[in-house]
């Protein structure tokens, strides 16, 4: 594919070319009017286009990309004296997030005193204090002029709680089971993290059974009580059958009641140790081990720790459950969410759209009405998406689900099965905004696919299936991959119809899991790019959640940059294949 | 398309395979099978597939048809209620009709089964010279006896009986207990009775004469136990209109205006708030003869009825003084006769009307229309009754009832009240509004779609606005001049622009770009302003390069020379910003503008938008564009070259309009993204409907708005089906918009063809 160039090197550059058009004035004009009457200036100004547009996308994605993976990179913590005029001086401990420069106005206007100074700009800080649970206010901002002492304590540490945020301050005192531990002050650190990791593994232990064996208990019993409802719905109550369900029952509960004991047992256990720690500005508290999720001192990492720290973050992130309304903790059931819906999709859409493109290009006659149905195709995938998802809330969640609900499960009655957005919804919704997508790749690729083969094939005898499933469909199959790859990236991007037709912000359960039938068609499910809109701007703390958004971008723009770019690969390919046989 | 002999080559592989070279008749007919199976599953497919395409369309046109049907109404039965003989006062019914309430003129209060068939179930009496009943609540009712006020309540209770048959048990309750309310000396004789029921007070009036009212209220109180609630005297008035006749006194729903209503000298309107208490306006109705007035649903609008068969529209307009004005707001017509009777809905802002000839009509006032219009009825009917879900309605004269069951889902929608002006109840001019709940039931739903397209089509012009120059430019550049080597990696880079999630984009714009614009408004728009200038400056400075330094770089390299100047442009801009805040505008540009220019600005505008937004409709115009300036075949331009013409030459004049249908057709599709686009405009706006072309205000789009709503929605409300409207003008405009971009390019296809 190399294009020919238009023009000749030497044409719009100094040297006076013979212009027959142009001749008569431009031997008399100044080089300036000559290069501005060549036209020149807008051949740069088109240039400059297209270097803007570049900047956009380069500019973009880096900036994704560095406020996404900056994220998980140990900051220092500063300590700080601050005072500003006319308050009292107060000690401030926290990391620095960001600063500007601000204008004397504007400070005036956040109130701020600064009549005594004549400076016209100020620069700021903007500390991440935490300790919520004490100050109320996670950020602070600070103006650097009315800033003193400032230093980074080497025994600060930072703790993140499951609860309220992170705290930061110094260790004072551990205990453990009821005694002090009695350590000089920086072995402190050492000696809470193996009391840590006891209670971290027991938290992991009861998040097991919390989630894992109650979790199906509870299942199991929601399974009886609806089995029970049947029963009585189809008249088949009889005493043997309730008899046998209330047995079950009996013994899921009992089970249940032993979870539960053991549950507090270690609960218990898990509550054993506490540690004492203190703000800056003195106040003292103790929190049990049980709440805590790590202890860190940043100000005594080395490189490599610094390093150590960041992947382990960044592994912490992908694999972990969201804690704090979602602006803490990991994403996995975001991204196990999005990867889920994603495949049961791509199961969805191929067959179809491949059949419809073999269908238009192989099997329809040509004529005016595949040409209105080929404009018709090439035209959905440029309907808004959200148009799509009235429709699957429409046709899918209310008359089609409403309607099985009533067919195949009227002992869930009131509570809606299929009648509510969910998985399967989500995924058929999807499925048809991509199928255009797909059908028209596919088609690109059987139209690429010389008639001569076609006609060879034939001509040997081969049946028009035959034809089509050993020499045609082999051909095109980069070009459906593609279709599909392309698909894919727009639909792992797509959030406006999904959050009518089956996203939620929290869903209490993957829609994979241990209990049969194992994959739930009718859960709802949490997805990487709602998980993004709803953090962003809905989430309590917003300027808490930020950093994290970022984060979950910047792994969201990956995954869909990396699947269009091998698209575009595998096109290329596709094409570089075909060229010979074309000619 | 078989033939019976199959020759094998190495080409067909599998069938290679076997070593017989014939193949049997029981293979062949298999194959044959298999080959029509396919063809007949493949057709199925596909035509499922396009018609799952299609079913779009059809489905949402399903769902928004409910809205634009026209009103029916059935008649069901009629009924003759043996022994009710005497002149009535009120008709009430149950919610399913079963039951029916008959209030008599002189407190004969019989209470009939209607369903299943007619039969008096109870019968009594109450002593009333005068009764009234609550507007709002019309089951309520004030009877005055001699000086003395009672108020009873008609309650329908729902019962289920043992086979879960529902029974429907009436009675007469005394909500306020029974101690009589004086409202004047006894042996007063009223010649009229008003009767007011309010979320804190009870208000009567009694007309004595036409120039004496007597105005009394008393205050709830309830009591901490049990909630019984009881009635206190509160404030006691005499009011003197100057009028000879009245025809209805009227107290509205806030109890602050009181309507002293004349059949020929208009309307005298009493200010109850003030202090002391007293003509607040004379109002001049322009009409015939007043035959009827009642309050629509919320006690805010009057209607009232001529004896020319006209029904107005009357409400307090507020002025920007605090004034009230009474304006008529709109008019309907039934028939040529006089308005006997006006019956307001209980749970929307409509009413039945009915005639001296029998005429009854369905008007509902928020869309302007007329629902139906029919003679029911030989002569004036004596009673109406609708249910309280207004779907059906009674009439009654004499002892005989007649049932009609109303299909009326979807009064408030109409063509007019989605795109034309309305003017609402409290509104003091007709306008576009968009505000689609609220928390009181009387709240009149706004379903104008216009500030939506209106702020659709603001956030396409300027993303278009952002988009198009930057789009186009680079699309000549990339197609035309730039070196083969640097378009195959520019043009993907470009492409991949388009694949970015919108979620992100939108995060990004609302998130970080919208308080970067507010802080750093001057560098922004220096930042506009400036980099062409830049731009341009860097060209001609390259001119000035000594030749030998130029030489070195190869041609159609100009973009990556430019990017440095560029991102100097931006942070110069940027950084002369904040100086530039406190040089020209006291320190805050963003004061400066809404203070001294009165230009209003929010943080999350149309500007944050189009920056956003100009991300998702760049590639698609770029690329489309950027194909049809490729494809112009290279013999024109090289003839126009070889005659001499400069490349700008032979591009403005030769490429351009060669390309301009598929730049036409790129612009198009650009904006129909645009149209659609929903998660940034979610994000980026502050999604408040108002019509302003202000590039520092927000808006709401169609899309966003769906987005917002659905989730929160009824189903098969009129709120629904209106997203659903709203949901089918973005597909079909879009639809409109693509195929005609789709059309032109294919045009354009063949026309290279043929070049």
């Amino acid at each position: 594919m190399a294009p020919s160039k238009p023009q000749q090197s030497s044409e719009y550059k100094t040297s006076p070319a013979p212009f027959p058009l142009l001749q008569s004035s431009s031997l008399a004009l100044s080089p300036f009017k000559q290069w501005v009457q060549k036209g020149t200036p807008w051949i740069w100004f088109n240039a400059g286009a297209v270097a803007i547009c570049l900047l956009m996308v380069l500019g973009l994605l880096g900036f994704i990309a560095v406020k996404g993976a900056a994220h998980f990179w140990p900051k220092d913590i500063m300590s700080l004296v601050y005072e500003e005029p006319g308050k009292d001086a107060k000690a401030l401990l926290g990391e620095v997030q960001s600063r500007e420069t601000i204008s004397r106005q504007r400070l005036q206007e956040s109130g701020v005193d600064v009549s005594n100074s004549n400076q016209e700009f100020f620069q700021r800080l903007q500390l991440k204090v935490g300790n919520r649970d004490i100050t109320g206010l996670d950020f602070v901002w600070v103006v650097d002029d009315f800033t003193q002492k400032k230093n980074y304590p080497l025994d600060a540490v930072m703790i993140e709680r499951r609860e309220w945020g992170n705290f930061y301050g110094f260790i004072e005192q551990i205990i453990q089971d009821g005694q002090p531990i009695a350590a000089p002050m920086d072995d402190l650190l050492v000696q809470l993290q193996p009391l840590l990791q006891r209670a971290n593994q027991l938290q992991d232990q009861i998040h097991d059974i919390e989630v894992g064996d109650m979790g199906r208990i509870n299942y199991q019993l929601e399974q009886l009580r609806l089995k029970q409802k049947r029963l009585q719905l189809d008249g088949q109550n009889t005493p043997q059958n309730l008899a046998q369900i209330a047995q079950q029952q009996q013994q899921l509960e009992q089970q249940y009641t032993e979870l539960h004991q053991q549950l507090s047992q270690l609960s218990a256990q898990a509550e054993r140790d506490q540690v004492t720690v203190k703000t800056i500005s003195g106040v003292s508290k103790t929190f049990s081990l049980a709440k805590l999720v790590a202890v860190y001192q940043p100000n005594t990492f080395s490189g490599w720790q610094k390093i150590g720290f960041y992947f382990s973050k960044l592994a912490e992130f992908v694999s972990e459950q969201p804690r704090e309304a979602n602006t803490e903790g990991g994403i996995f059931p975001a991204i196990f969410g999005t990867v889920v819906m994603v495949l049961l999709m791509s199961m969805l859409v191929t067959p179809f759209g491949v059949i419809a493109a073999v269908y238009l290009h192989e099997y329809a006659k040509q004529g005016l009405l595949t040409r209105i149905v080929r404009i018709s195709v090439n035209n959905l995938a440029g309907v808004p998406s959200i148009v799509y998802g009235v429709f699957g809330l429409g046709f899918f969640v209310y008359f089609l689900g409403g309607s099985l609900d009533q067919l195949f499960y009227p002992e869930a009655q009131p509570a809606p099965v299929f009648g509510t957005p969910g998985l399967l919804w989500a995924s058929l919704t999807l499925a048809l905004l991509t199928v255009p997508v797909v059908i028209v790749s596919t088609e690109e690729g059987l139209s690429r696919i010389p008639k001569s083969l076609r006609e060879g094939s034939l001509a040997l005898g081969a049946t028009q299936f035959e034809t089509l499933c050993r020499v045609v469909l082999p051909m095109a199959s980069s070009a459906m991959m593609t279709g599909l790859i392309l698909a894919i990236a727009r639909a792992a991007g797509e959030v406006a119809p999904l959050m009518l037709v089956g996203v939620v912000k929290l869903a209490p359960s993957l829609p994979i899991d241990l209990n049969a039938p194992f994959i739930h068609l009718d859960r709802k499910l949490m997805h990487l790019g709602f998980h993004i809109y709803d953090v962003g701007f809905q989430s309590p703390n917003v300027e808490a959640a930020r950093p994290l958004v970022y984060a979950t971008a910047f792994l969201l723009v990956s995954i869909i940059a990396t699947l269009n770019l091998s698209a575009v690969m595998l096109r290329n390919r596709l094409r570089e294949k075909y060229k010979n046989l074309e000619n | 398309m078989t033939q019976s002999a199959i020759f094998h080559t190495e080409d067909v592989s599998r069938l290679s395979e076997r070593p017989k070279l014939l193949i049997s008749q029981r293979q062949q007919t298999l194959r044959k099978l298999k080959d029509h199976l396919a063809r007949g599953l493949i057709h199925i497919g596909g035509i499922a597939v396009i018609f799952a395409i299609t079913l779009i369309f059809a489905y949402l046109i399903y769902e928004v048809i409910p809205l634009f049907k026209k009103p029916s109404l059935t008649p069901v039965q009629t009924l003759v209620l043996s022994g009710h003989t005497q002149t009535s006062f009120s008709l009430l019914t149950d919610e399913r009709a079963q039951v029916a309430a008959v209030m008599g003129r002189q407190g004969q209060l019989q209470f009939w089964q209607l369903q299943p068939q007619p039969l008096l179930m109870s019968e009594q009496l109450i002593a009333a010279q005068q009764m009234a009943a609550d507007p709002e609540l019309d089951r309520r009712f004030a009877f005055y006896d001699d000086g003395k006020l009672a108020i009873a309540e008609i309650e329908f209770k729902n019962q289920y009986d043992q086979s879960g048959a529902l029974q429907v048990k009436p009675q007469l309750i005394k909500p306020y207990g029974e101690a009589p309310l004086l409202l004047a000396d006894a042996g007063t004789v009223l010649q009229s009775l008003t009767f007011r029921d309010t979320s804190n007070a009870v208000w009567a009036i009694g007309q004595v004469s036409a120039q004496q009212l007597k105005v009394q209220s008393w205050k709830k109180q309830i009591s901490p136990f049990g909630g019984q609630v009881s009635l206190r005297a509160d404030r006691q008035l005499t009011l003197s209109p100057s009028v000879d006749a009245i025809q209805n006194v009227l107290l509205s729903g806030d109890a602050r205006w009181l309507y002293v209503i004349s059949p020929t000298q208009g309307m005298e309107v009493f200010d109850l708030k003030s202090n002391p208490v007293q003509l607040y306006a004379k109002v001049e109705l322009d009409s015939g003869r007043i035959t009827a007035s009642q309050f629509l649903l919320g006690g805010f609008s009057l209607i009232l009825g001529n004896e020319q068969g006209q029904i107005q529209q009357w409400m307090p307009v507020r002025d920007d003084n605090n004034h009230y004005r009474f304006s008529k707001v709109r008019e309907f017509s039934l028939h040529q006769q006089a308005i006997t009777e006006l019956r307001p809905e209980y749970r929307r802002k409509g009413f039945i009307a009915a005639d001296l000839a029998g005429y009854v009509g369905y008007f509902n006032t928020t869309a302007e229309v007329e629902l139906f219009k029919q003679p029911l009825h030989a002569g004036p009917i004596e009673l109406m009754a609708l249910t309280p879900r207004g779907d059906q309605l009674w009439l009654m004269d004499g002892g005989k009832v007649q049932g009609y069951k109303i299909d009326n889902e979807h009064p408030e929608v109409s063509w007019k009240s989605l795109w034309s002006k309305i003017w609402y109840e409290g509104y003091d001019h007709a306008q576009y509004l968009w505000q689609s709940s609220a928390s009181s039931n009387d709240f009149e739903p706004k379903f104008s779609l216009m500030p939506l397209a209106f702020g659709t089509l603001k956030a396409s012009f300027y993303t278009m606005l952002m988009a198009i120059p930057l789009a186009l430019c680079g699309a000549i550049f990339t197609a035309y001049f730039m070196a083969p080597t640097l378009r195959t990696k520019v043009k993907p880079t470009i492409e991949l622009m388009a694949a970015l999630p919108t979620v992100i984009l939108g995060f990004l714009a609302g998130l970080w770009l919208a308080p970067l614009v507010e802080q750093q408004l001057p560098g922004i728009v220096l930042m506009l302003v400036s980099t062409p200038i830049v731009i341009l400056l860097s060209a001609y400075l390259y001119t000035r390069l000594p030749e030998s330094w130029r030489q070195r770089i190869p041609d159609g390299w100009q973009p990556l020379l430019l990017i440095p100047s560029i991102i100097l442009s931006v942070v110069i801009s940027m950084t002369l910003s904040d100086p530039m805040q406190v040089w020209f505008f006291d320190g805050d540009m963003r004061k400066w503008l809404t203070q001294d220019l009165g230009i209003g600005f929010d943080q999350r505008n149309s500007l944050v938008v189009a920056f956003a937004m100009g991300f998702a409709a760049i590639p698609v115009i770029f690329s489309i564009a950027e194909d049809a300036i490729f494809a112009v075949p290279k013999h024109l331009t090289f003839g126009s070259l070889a005659l001499g013409a400069t490349s700008w030459q032979t591009l403005v004049r030769v490429v351009l309009p060669t390309a301009s249908p598929g730049i036409f057709s790129a612009m198009m599709i650009g904006f129909g993204r645009a149209v659609g686009e929903t998660m940034i405009v979610l994000m980026a706006t502050g999604n408040t409907p108002i019509m302003d072309m202000n590039i520092f205000e927000g808006f709401r789009t169609l899309a966003a708005n769906i987005a917002v709503e659905m989730p929160e929605t009824e189903v098969d409300s009129s709120h629904f089906r209106v997203l659903f409207l709203a949901a089918l003008v973005l597909l079909s405009f879009t639809f409109v918009v693509n195929t005609t971009a789709e059309l032109v390019r294919q045009r354009l296809r063949e026309k290279y063809g043929s070049l």
